[in-house]
C-alpha cells in the first residue's frame, strides 16, 4: 500500500483543482461534498498505511516518483517517505481535516464563497502532505512555503474586511521570516553534505569523515529551529497566530490542530538526529519553548475574544511541545501534537459552534449560560477543556505529563515553569468555560431568542473529537501505568529519543500528582472567580496582559516603524531625487538641448548656405590634416 | 605668355570662387542659381584640365555624368523659381522663411 502513497496528497489537490477551477459554477453543497471526499478518500489510504506502517518488521526505502532537479551528478529526486513518523502525521492531518471539513459543510453554507473556501482548505490539507510526505527537505520546503500561502488565502477569505486581510499579510510575512531561517538552514547542509534526502544527511551526520565542525551544526540546527518559531508560532515570530483567527472558525482549527503549526514540531522531531547532536541548540529550543508557553498563557489570562483565548492557548500548547523537543523527548512532543489536534480542533469547532449560535459575536463578556441551549456544545467543549487542563483519564493528561516528567528528568526548573504554564492553562480554559456555557446570559434579547444549538454536520464532528480526546491519550501511557508504550515502540524506528531518562516510580506519581492537583485546584478557582462575573476596566498588570505585553505595540515601534522611515527616506532620496531625476534628466537635458539647437533653424537660406560652405570647407581640412 | 595646364587650374578656382561668392552673397534665386551652375562647371574645368595633365580620360566620363545632373537640376530647379514667383511675386530668397520655427 505504501507504493500508492501518492494518492494520498493526490486527492486534496484533485479536490482542490476542481473547487478551484470551477467555484463559480459549482453548487455549494456538491463543492463542500467533493472537498470533504476528497480528504476522506485521502484518510482511507492514510489508515490503509498506517496499518501496513503498523506491521512488524516493516521497512520501506524513500518512494521516487521522479527527478525533481538534476544537474551533473547530483540530483534531488521528488520522493515521499513512508515511516511511522510520517504515517501517524498523516493520519492527524487527514483524519482530523476531514472532521473539518465536514464542519464546515454547514459552518460555510451560507457564505458565497463556499465552493472557493472549500479548494483552500484542500489546497491546505496538500501542501501539509506533501510538507510530511516529503524524503529530503527540499520537498518539505515546498509543502512548507505552500502552507503559508494557502493560510494567507484562508485567513483574508473574508477579504472585503481591512483587518482580516492585513492579519492574513501579517501571518504571510512572518512566516517568511522564519522561511528564510530554513532556507538558509537547508542551503547549509546542501554545502556541507551535498545532499538534502533525511536517509543520506542523517547516515552522513555520523561518519567521522565528513570534516564538518561542530559549528557548522549548530548553526544547521539553529536555521532550522528558527523556520520552526515562525511556522510554529514561538517566541519571537508568533504574533501571527493570534490574529489568524481572523480567518473562518474552521481554518483557525485546521491552522492550530491539524496543519501548519505542527510543521515545526514534525520538522524537528523529524531531524532529531540532527538535534541530538547540538545539545546547545537544544537548550535554546527548551527554553524558547517554555517561554512561550508561560507568555502566552499569560496572555490568555485577559483575552476576551474566545478564539482569542483559544489561539493564545494554542501558542502556549505549542510552547510545551517545543519544552518536549528540547529535552530530547521528541516522541512525546509528537505525542503532544496528536492530543492537541484532537482536543484543540475540538476546542475551536466547538467555539465556531458558539459563534454560529451567538450570530458571529465572538466576546466572551457578552455570553453567558449558553449551556442551556447547546447542549452538545457545552458537553464537548468540556471534554475539550478537561483534556488541555490535563485533568487525570483524558488524552492531555497523558501527553502533557509525558512532557514535565521528561522536563523534570531533565532539569528540574524546566519543570516547575512548565507546572506554572500549566496551572494558567487549567485556569484560562475553564474561565473561558465557565464565562461561555455557565452563569446567565449577558448579550442582547435578540441573540438569547435566537440561540439554538447546531445542526447534525457540525456536533457531529464535535462528537468524535470529544471521544478521541479522551482516549487519545491510552496509546502513550506512561511507565508507571503500563509496560508497553505503544507510541513510543511505534515511532521507535524513526525517531530516537535523547538520554532515555529513567525517573523512579515514586517520583513519577509524585509528579503526575502534583500537575493534577495544580490543575484542579485552578478549576475551582477559575469555577469561584467568574461564578457571577463583572467586567471592570483593568488596570495595572491586568491591563498589560490584555493588551499581550504590547508585543505588537513593540515590534511596530522598533521594526515597522524604523523600517517605514527608512522607506520613506529612500522613497523620497534614492527614488524621487535618484532614480527619477536620472529619468527625468535624460528628458530634460533633451528638451534643453532641442530649445537651443533651434535657434540654428532661422529660415534665411543664405545662412543655410554658409553654414554648409563652412562645413564643407570644414570637412577638406580635417581630411586634408588628418587622414593624408 | 603660353597657356599651359596650370593656367586651366586656376581659372577653374576662380570660377569656383566667383560661384560660392555668389551663392552666398547674392539674395536673387536666379543669381544663386546661376552661380551653382558656375561652380558645376568649375569642376567639370578642372576635371578637364586633370584629365588633359595626366593623360587619362576617365575624368572626362565624369564631366557628362555632371552636365547630365546639371541639365537636370535647370530643369528642377527653375520650375521651383517660377512656382515660387508665382506665389510670391519675388525671387528674393529671404523672403522664404516662413518654415522657420
Amino acid at each position: 500500500m505504501a507504493n500508492y502513497v501518492y494518492l494520498v496528497p493526490l486527492f486534496p489537490l484533485i479536490g482542490f483543482l476542481i473547487n478551484g477551477l470551477l467555484w463559480k459554477k459549482m453548487p455549494k453543497t456538491v463543492g463542500g461534498a467533493i472537498g470533504s471526499l476528497a480528504i476522506l478518500a485521502s484518510f482511507v489510504v492514510s489508515l490503509l498505511i498506517f496499518l501496513e506502517v503498523k506491521a512488524p518488521g516493516y521497512h520501506q526505502d524513500p518512494i521516487v516518483l521522479f527527478d525533481f532537479i538534476k544537474s551533473g551528478d547530483f540530483s534531488i529526486p521528488f520522493a515521499f517517505q513512508v515511516d511511522a513518523l510520517s504515517s501517524l502525521f498523516l493520519l492527524i492531518i487527514t483524519g482530523v481535516g476531514f472532521l473539518i471539513h465536514v464542519y464546515s459543510t454547514s459552518y460555510m453554507s451560507h457564505d458565497e464563497g463556499m465552493v472557493k473556501y472549500f479548494a483552500f482548505l484542500n489546497l491546505f490539507v496538500f501542501f501539509m502532505l506533501l510538507l510530511v510526505l516529503g524524503a529530503n527537505y527540499l520537498i518539505m520546503f515546498i509543502g512548507w512555503e505552500g502552507v503559508g500561502l494557502s493560510s494567507y488565502l484562508l485567513i483574508g477569505f473574508w477579504f472585503k474586511n481591512r483587518d482580516y486581510t492585513n492579519a492574513g499579510k501579517k501571518a504571510f510575512v512572518m512566516n517568511r521570516i522564519g522561511d528564510l531561517g530554513f532556507l538558509v538552514g537547508m542551503l547549509l547542509i546542501l554545502y556541507n553534505f551535498h545532499t538534502l534526502s533525511y536517509a543520506d544527511f542523517f547516515g552522513k551526520l555520523h561518519e567521522a569523515q565528513t570534516g564538518v565542525s561542530a559549528s557548522t551544526f549548530n548553526w544547521i540546527a539553529l536555521c532550522l529551529f528558527i523556520g520552526a518559531t515562525g511556522k510554529s508560532a514561538q517566541i519571537p515570530l508568533y504574533t501571527w497566530l493570534p490574529d489568524a483567527m481572523a480567518g473562518p472558525t474552521p481554518v483557525s482549527a485546521l491552522i492550530h490542530a491539524a496543519t501548519m503549526v505542527t510543521a515545526g514540531i514534525y520538522m524537528i522531531a523529524r531531524s532529531g538526529a540532527l538535534y541530538s547532536l547540538t545539545p546547545a541548540i537544544l537548550h535554546v529550543v527548551a527554553v524558547t519553548g517554555l517561554a512561550t508557553a508561560i507568555v502566552a498563557a499569560t496572555i490568555a489570562i485577559k483575552q476576551y475574544d474566545i478564539k482569542k483565548v483559544l489561539a493564545y492557548s494554542t501558542v502556549s500548547q505549542l510552547g510545551f511541545m517545543f519544552l518536549a523537543l528540547g529535552v530530547g523527548a521528541y516522541t512525546t512532543a509528537v505525542f503532544h501534537v496528536m492530543t492537541h489536534a484532537f482536543f484543540k480542533a475540538l476546542l475551536f469547532l466547538g467555539s465556531g459552534s458558539v459563534i454560529h449560535a451567538m450570530g458571529g459575536e465572538q466576546d466572551i463578556r457578552k455570553m453567558g449560560g449558553l449551556g442551556k441551549h447547546m447542549r452538545v456544545t457545552q458537553v464537548t467543549f468540556l471534554i475539550g477543556c478537561l483534556a488541555i487542563s490535563g485533568v487525570p483519564g483524558l488524552s492531555g493528561f497523558f501527553s502533557k505529563d509525558a512532557i514535565l516528567s521528561a522536563a523534570f528528568a531533565h532539569d528540574p526548573i524546566l519543570y516547575y515553569l512548565g507546572i506554572v504554564a500549566a496551572m494558567m492553562t487549567a485556569f484560562y480554559m475553564f474561565r473561558l468555560y465557565f464565562l461561555t456555557f455557565n452563569g446567565s446570559f449577558r448579550g442582547t434579547h435578540d441573540q438569547e431568542h435566537h440561540l439554538h444549538e447546531s445542526p447534525v454536520a457540525m456536533t457531529m464532528p464535535l462528537i468524535v473529537l470529544a471521544i478521541l480526546s479522551v482516549v487519545g491519550g491510552y496509546v502513550g501511557l506512561p511507565e508507571v501505568m503500563s509496560e508497553h508504550n505503544a507510541l513510543n515502540a511505534y515511532l521507535s524506528p524513526v525517531v530516537t529519543n535523547l538520554g532515555e531518562h529513567h525517573l523512579s516510580a515514586g517520583l513519577e506519581w509524585t509528579l503526575m500528582g502534583v500537575s493534577v492537583v495544580v490543575s484542579v485546584i485552578m478549576i475551582i478557582v477559575a469555577y469561584v472567580m467568574h461564578r457571577k462575573p463583572v467586567f471592570a476596566e483593568n488596570t495595572g498588570l491586568a491591563k498589560i496582559l490584555e493588551n499581550k505585553w504590547y508585543v505588537d505595540e513593540l515590534y511596530n515601534a522598533i521594526i515597522v516603524r524604523p523600517m517605514a522611515t527608512l522607506s520613506d527616506l529612500l522613497d523620497k532620496f534614492a527614488e524621487r531625487r535618484g532614480i527619477d531625476g536620472m529619468v527625468n534628466g535624460v528628458g530634460k537635458s533633451v528638451k534643453w538641448g532641442g530649445d537651443k539647437l533651434r535657434l540654428l533653424q532661422s529660415g534665411q537660406v543664405g545662412f543655410y548656405i554658409f553654414m554648409m560652405v563652412l562645413g564643407i570647407v570644414a570637412l577638406l581640412t580635417l581630411s586634408f590634416f588628418w587622414i593624408r | 605668355m603660353p597657356v599651359n595646364s596650370t593656367h586651366y587650374l586656376f581659372l577653374s578656382l576662380l570660377l569656383f570662387s566667383i560661384g560660392i561668392m555668389g551663392a552666398l552673397i547674392r539674395r536673387n534665386a536666379i543669381i544663386i542659381f546661376m552661380c551653382i551652375e558656375l561652380m558645376l562647371n568649375a569642376v567639370n574645368l578642372l576635371l578637364v584640365a586633370f584629365s588633359k595633365i595626366f593623360g587619362d580620360a576617365d575624368a572626362q566620363l565624369f564631366v557628362f555624368f555632371i552636365m547630365v545632373v546639371a541639365a537636370a537640376e535647370v530643369a528642377v530647379g527653375l520650375a521651383v523659381i517660377v512656382m515660387m514667383y508665382r506665389k510670391v511675386q519675388s525671387v528674393d530668397i529671404n523672403i522664404l522663411n516662413r518654415l522657420k520655427h
